[in-house]
């Protein structure tokens, strides 16, 4: 059965709360905090920001704080510019890149927990092995059967067209981790960002194994626990929609029954 | 903790090449209740109100009878369907097999109830 509540060892208690600077531009952030090796419960950490010498995006606060306030704040980051996808965390409680969020879209506190419903590794990094497991599943690479072609494999413009608004996903797992169907069936659901992958490679005119990955997909959990509620192309922070992606694949299934 | 890769925990025991059929189904019964639900409402309300025997004489004509007789039938079916899903969206393990057997028993059981009232008062 589902389970509503978090267990013991997982409730949230109030942390540690920072000096507050002096100047009057300055910001509360309150951050989920948790240490694997101090067999403590999580917490909530509440740090103050000077944003008169603060970068404009969350991840600019987060590194000001690891910085300058607290070098234990444990957080995922790279490029700085929505490409890697490795930023992702609910912000403000939604579920979204740190790095492209601007601090001036959120109203008085900025809250930032972990991707909601994985297991955490430490702070705001939650463990993706799974997630990225699910992906290899569905061979997100071209397959083909015909020998291979002495230039490139050609594909039309209109056909390349296709794969616009699926190929930019940077499997920051935002869509995955706000996906209700994704929380409580997550270990046989594939989720919304592996099968907008999975989605991306049916339609590649180029790919010979459409069929197979069709069968691959076919299964109650793996493909038909999308229920359409769209959480995860409100949440996309590439601003893709992967249960238009999801709505495709079940649309090619009925067509190739009848 | 067995010691699995995570590419098996992935996969598990593959797909299972079912689903299709549930989904093309639910959808197919969904368009039936759309025109069912208005026929029913319309022939039931104008029957409302009335005493024993207009009941009786109005759903011995066979518009309205054919027409309550369906909406339980693919209503309750869809019903079933539907509960299914929710029932394999929440609960997991035996439980979930128990619960879609009773919720099965139950809907096939009301639309058979529902199907005799209306074959007694239309025969």
């Amino acid at each position: 059965m589902v389970q509503f509540t978090l267990p013991k060892n997982s409730k949230i208690r109030t942390g540690k709360t920072w000096p507050k600077p002096s100047g009057g531009n300055v910001r509360k952030f309150q951050i989920y905090r948790w240490n694997p090796d101090d067999g403590q419960n999580p917490r909530v950490d509440t740090y103050f920001v000077d944003m008169d010498d603060c970068g404009p995006m969350v991840l600019d606060a987060l590194i000001k704080i690891k910085n300058e306030i607290d070098p234990t704040l444990t957080f995922r980051r790279s490029c700085r510019e929505g490409i890697c996808g490795s930023c992702a965390m609910n912000i403000d409680g939604i579920n979204t890149l740190a790095c492209i969020y601007g601090l001036d879209e959120i109203d008085g506190d900025v809250k930032i927990y972990p991707l909601p419903h994985m297991p955490v590794v430490k702070d705001l990094i939650p463990d993706l092995t799974h997630f990225y497991a699910q992906h290899a599943s569905i061979m997100p690479w071209l397959e083909t059967k015909t020998n291979r072609p002495a230039k490139e494999w050609r594909q039309s413009i209109e056909d390349r067209k296709k794969l616009d608004g699926l190929y930019e996903c940077v499997m920051c797992a935002s869509c995955s981790t706000a996906c209700p169907s994704y929380w409580w069936n997550g270990d046989r659901y594939l989720g919304p960002a592996a099968l907008l992958h999975a989605y991306r490679w049916i339609i590649d005119s180029r790919d010979e194994a459409t069929g197979e990955r069709l069968d691959q997909l076919e299964d109650p959990f793996k493909l038909y626990r999308c229920h359409t509620i769209m959480n995860c192309a409100k949440t996309c922070p590439k601003g893709l929609n992967p249960a238009k992606a999801i709505a495709e694949i079940k649309k090619m299934m009925v067509e190739r029954t009848i | 903790m067995a010691y699995l890769t995570d590419r098996k925990r992935a996969v598990g025991r593959g797909a299972s090449k079912t689903g299709t059929g549930h989904f093309w189904a639910m959808k197919k019964s969904s368009v039936a209740l759309l025109l069912l639900i208005p026929f029913f409402v319309f022939t039931f309300g104008s029957a409302l109100g009335g005493t024993y025997e207009e009941i009786l004489a109005y759903y011995s004509r066979p518009w309205p009878a054919l027409i309550a007789a369906l909406t339980i039938l693919v209503g309750f079916h869809h019903f079933n369907m539907g509960v299914q899903v929710l029932i394999e969206d929440y609960v997991h393990g035996l439980a979930s097999k128990i619960a879609i057997l009773l919720m099965t028993c139950l809907s096939y059981g009301a639309a058979a109830v529902g199907i005799f009232a209306i074959a007694k008062l239309a025969l």
